[in-house]
């Protein structure tokens, strides 16, 4: 089986990057999956975001896979991404409770079947 | 060129999303707060509720809140004069917002951040620049730091927490 592959990419220009990761990091380990590497690229300019399809930091994928999928109008480009708690709220970050059960449901158990 | 606290502060005209000319007019109130923000960036979102309901609380205290839109719409189509207008036209503002196209006083400001605010006395001076209060995500807060500084202002006494840090977006500048 090959390992999952869970990703964040970021831009310096926005400062959530530092809570995105950590949340991210304590969804793994709350899920019992801390053993998965989470790979974290810095996009820089208008170039990367175009070419990695980035429409805003942070944006998280998982096996190359949005789990918060963006609307097909969703412009490329350096800016920080609006997400939205399960309450309504504008939030910088993921809510952590959807961002768990997106992890949950994504990645294979690994005590799973051999 | 950045403003300093305690610096007296240049008056400005910028339009509204209707086109009218509004000027900071510090004399015009005690106080004004003037807040930079913009129509997609999360913090600002997360803040805007908190910022509309001190520009309701205060405005019964002689206090004026302006927002200001500093983006480069032509980079950014979501901070459009357009985009500005449909949120205004949904009733998203308590206060005017207007469009900073050129830049310049959020430059002449020194303005890092969406949101990033500052208060204004009467006398044209600035007397507080920062965050509305420590965290984004907590409703509960209330815009403190800001609702403090303008209870000093208001009082007649020095602002006991003057400064703090902005805390949002990058604003995004022309080329």
């Amino acid at each position: 089986m090959t390992a999952p592959t869970v990703e964040l990419l970021y831009w310096d220009g926005c400062p959530s990057h530092p809570q995105a990761l950590a949340e991210l990091r304590a969804a793994l380990e709350s899920i019992g999956r801390g053993d998965v590497a989470v790979s974290v690229g810095r996009i820089e300019d208008d170039g990367q975001a175009e070419a990695s399809r980035f429409v805003g930091s942070p944006t998280i994928r998982i096996d190359g896979v949005d789990p918060f999928p963006p609307g097909d109008d969703e412009p490329l480009g350096l800016t920080c991404r609006v997400y939205r708690l399960q309450d309504g709220r504008f939030s910088p970050t993921p809510d952590p409770q959807l961002l768990r059960e997106q992890l949950a449901r994504r990645l294979p158990d690994r005590t799973g079947p051999a | 060129m950045t403003l300093a606290l305690n610096d007296s502060v240049e008056d400005f005209t910028l339009p509204d999303t209707d086109g009218n000319p509004i000027s900071l007019a510090p004399a015009d109130a005690t106080a004004t707060v003037v807040v930079f923000t913009c129509n997609h960036c999360p913090y600002a979102l997360a803040w805007h509720d908190r910022l509309n309901d001190v520009a309701r609380d205060f405005a019964r205290r002689d206090v004026r809140l302006l927002y200001i839109n500093p983006n480069d719409a032509d980079r950014y189509p979501g901070d459009s004069r357009e985009a500005m207008k449909a949120r205004v036209d949904d009733g998203a503002f308590a206060a005017p917002y207007l469009h900073d196209e050129s830049q310049t006083v959020a430059r002449a400001w020194g303005a890092r951040t969406t949101p990033d605010v500052f208060v204004v006395s009467r006398d044209g001076v600035l007397a507080y620049r920062g965050a509305p209060d420590a965290d984004h995500g907590d409703p509960q807060l209330r815009a403190q730091w800001l609702r403090s500084a303008l209870d000093d202002v208001l009082a007649g006494d020095a602002v006991t927490k003057p400064e703090t840090e902005p805390v949002g977006c990058s604003i995004k500048w022309r080329p």
